[in-house]
């Protein structure tokens, strides 16, 4: 899986491309969420578009990214679900747990209405 | 039902190659029984986390055991059975990802979607071998061509 960071206004977004599944995927996908806490960064957009493929382990890498946000106070979002990832988050009613959106401006500015830091 | 089958019949080491290995190999039976792109992606991923049950949690990555992997293309099925050296596991005793307490939970959704995603689920402990899931997919289409084994 290939990743990539950028700033926009006080949200991090990381494009994400390939495949979020056991072993190198979920290994990447924890370690940069925990290095942007770690540097205190808690407003996070995740862009899932080029996703290829996630698995049961990177359903579980995308909560597990949620709750430790959350837990510092901060906030994980989804952004540009293709179809099987939308899919596999409504069977697991995990899209009743995170915000997903469509559209990147809008993403962004709905993490600017929340009262995080 | 007569039984015309295509077989793929392979035994796997217990690593994450193996998992690749399998969902190739399922992948081209799912595409040359004539499944649909949906339904091709919910027999590989049904594929991919029995395997990774068998790798990870049966055989426990150890080098000394084996995965025992069969594939076979029906005129009106799919069945795929897979087989580990492990201990086994009661499928009823899981506990379920969609209840509210469990939703934030890791892990333990990989039963869950490979029940969602195929029409039948078998788990049957074998005395002194190991245990051996049964998936089987129903195929609509009987527009199937025969399938080789690499």
């Amino acid at each position: 899986m290939k990743t990539t960071t950028r700033q926009v206004d006080s949200v991090v977004v990381v494009d994400l491309n390939g495949r979020i599944t056991l072993g190198e995927g979920c290994s990447q996908l924890r370690e940069l969420i925990r290095d942007l806490l770690a540097k205190g960064h808690k407003k996070i957009l995740l862009n899932l578009a080029d996703v290829t493929y996630i698995d049961s382990s990177g359903i579980g890498e995308l909560v597990s990214g949620f709750t430790a946000t959350s837990n510092q106070g901060g906030e994980l979002k989804l952004l540009n679900l293709t179809k099987k990832v939308h899919d596999l988050l409504q069977i697991t009613k995990l899209l009743t747990v995170f915000d997903v959106h469509e559209d990147e401006a809008k993403a962004i500015a709905s993490f600017e209405k929340g009262a995080t830091a | 039902m007569k039984a015309d089958p295509n077989t793929v019949e392979i035994t796997l080491a217990s690593d994450l190659r193996s998992v690749e290995a399998a969902e190739e190999i399922t992948h081209k039976a799912c595409e040359a029984a004539g499944l649909d792109a949906e339904d091709q992606h919910k027999v590989e991923m049904a594929v991919h986390e029995s395997m990774i049950n068998a790798v990870c949690h049966g055989n426990k990555f150890d080098d000394a055991k084996r995965i025992w992997f069969r594939l076979q293309v029906f005129p009106d099925r799919l069945e795929i059975r897979i087989r580990d050296q492990g201990e086994g596991f009661d499928p009823d005793s899981l506990a379920d990802p969609l209840e509210s307490e469990n939703l934030l939970r890791i892990s333990g959704r990989g039963i869950f979607l490979i029940r969602a995603f195929m029409d039948e689920f078998r788990v049957q402990k074998l005395p002194g071998i190991g245990t051996e899931v049964t998936l089987l997919k129903r195929i609509a289409t009987r527009n199937q061509n025969l399938i080789k084994e690499d």
